[in-house]
């Protein structure tokens, strides 16, 4: 890899000088995914800016109606939380199936919701679930925040502090992993608020999007017959390797039909 | 460059490390502890697994400035003298291991695993194991030894 400077802020504030320091800093958060990145020399940041030394960055927080995770919270601390088993079981399903142990011990949500790749698991509870992703400048829709591939409403320079996830009536989580890198060749995150639902799919397309003729369909009825094949036209999904757009856009009304089943016990 | 210091299987170190130290690049060439293997470099296989506070993490995918202050354990810790972990005389009696570059990652993820969970299943194990590739054996001896290994530490 390129060298690079260091800095290791322990404040936000910090965290802010030390980026205006640097010609062109990264924040690295987890690094599971910007480690591997910069020693294959697809990233040249002039510093990286450590997060893992900030304080009050890490963190679980449940109260009466949603769940706020700090950014630098590790995947394995999702996966194993009380309150988010009880209160979003398919949350704590998602962050249990990241990646492996190893990855899972470091990798954190902060980095991965910032980071966006398509085939992340994160993205489609964040989008999925409605939830508001808090900066150290504003708060961020779940609506608005996932732009494009590897790309999000983010500034340059703006820090995930927090992501508040609503607690839902109903949720489930199904994925198609990859066999050998454990990412989602598909997955679908299916949640219900009362008389709205939300489906989100990763891993399908360049970025995690919503279904809405199959959250009317489930708004009508909440069961897995409710999804029709074909919902989803396969033209703009991903096509490589791993599977055809044909395969995906088939793979998304049967894990959909199973996050419901999922969500309905 | 900084300094760092961290306990590696109970000792005290402080040595300079430069930025793009890997923390398994530390651990190999300025610690001279080459039980702990870079298989891959790409954080996908495995064998350069230490723990870091406790905690598994392929070392490779770490940089070494990161650990500052950390304890680290590598699979030279796990031994009493000449008297083998329960985890490795396992891999041992079971045959675990072919060419046994994978090993040291298999028996650090091994023994962290059945920490975590003592009472640990067959499906836990193949779960628990899914960061460890190993290109001979086919699991199955591994997982036995896994198996033998939890018992053995339950005792």
């Amino acid at each position: 890899m390129y060298d690079f400077g260091i800095k290791n802020p322990t404040s936000i504030d910090d965290v802010k000088a030390a980026l205006g320091d640097a010609e062109d800093g990264q924040f690295l958060a987890g690094g599971q995914t910007l480690i591997p990145v910069l020693k294959q020399r697809l990233a040249m940041p002039s510093d990286l800016i450590s997060l893992s030394r900030v304080d009050g960055l890490s963190g679980i927080t449940a109260g009466g109606d949603s769940i706020s995770i700090k950014a630098m919270t590790r995947h394995a601390e999702v996966a194993a939380n009380a309150d988010i088993k009880s209160a979003i079981p398919a949350l704590a399903k998602l962050a249990g199936g990241i990646g492996d142990p190893h990855v899972r011990n470091r990798g954190t949500i902060g980095g991965s919701v910032a980071n966006n790749d398509p085939a992340a698991d994160y993205p489609a509870a964040v989008l999925g679930l409605g939830a508001t992703v808090i900066t150290n400048e504003r708060e961020i829709d779940a609506d608005n925040f996932f732009t494009g591939m590897f790309d999000t409403a983010l500034n340059e320079g703006e820090l995930i502090t927090e992501i508040s996830f609503p607690i839902p009536e109903a949720v489930g989580y199904i994925k198609f992993p990859n066999p050998a890198t454990r990412y989602a060749l598909v997955g679908v995150m299916v949640a219900k608020f009362g008389n709205t639902v939300r489906v989100a799919v990763t891993g399908a397309g360049p970025c995690v999007f919503r279904v809405p003729e199959m959250e009317q369909a489930l708004t009508a009825s909440f069961s897995p017959d409710s999804i029709k094949d074909g919902l989803v036209p396969a033209d703009d999904l991903n096509n490589d390797i791993h599977a055809s757009r044909e395969y995906r856009a088939h793979l998304i009304g049967v894990l959909a039909r199973r996050a419901v089943a999922e969500a309905n016990g | 460059m900084p300094a760092i210091t961290v306990r590696v299987n109970g000792l005290e170190v402080t040595k300079e490390v430069g930025a793009r130290t890997l923390l398994s690049t530390f651990i190999r060439e300025q610690l001279k502890l080459t039980g702990t293997h870079v298989g891959c470099d790409t954080s996908q296989c495995g064998a350069c697994v230490v723990t870091l506070d406790g905690k598994t993490v392929k070392s490779c995918a770490v940089f070494a400035w990161e650990a500052d202050g950390a304890d680290i354990g590598t699979i030279e810790g796990l031994a009493d003298g000449d008297k083998m972990h329960p985890m490795q005389e396992a891999f041992r009696e079971h045959h675990g291991l072919q060419c046994g570059f994978c090993t040291p990652g298999m028996v650090m993820t091994a023994v962290s695993l059945v920490e975590n969970n003592p009472d640990i299943d067959e499906d836990g194990i193949r779960h628990g194991l899914e960061g460890n590739i190993c290109r001979c054996t086919g699991y199955q001896n591994i997982i036995d030894a896994v198996k033998t290994g939890a018992k053995a530490m339950r005792g």
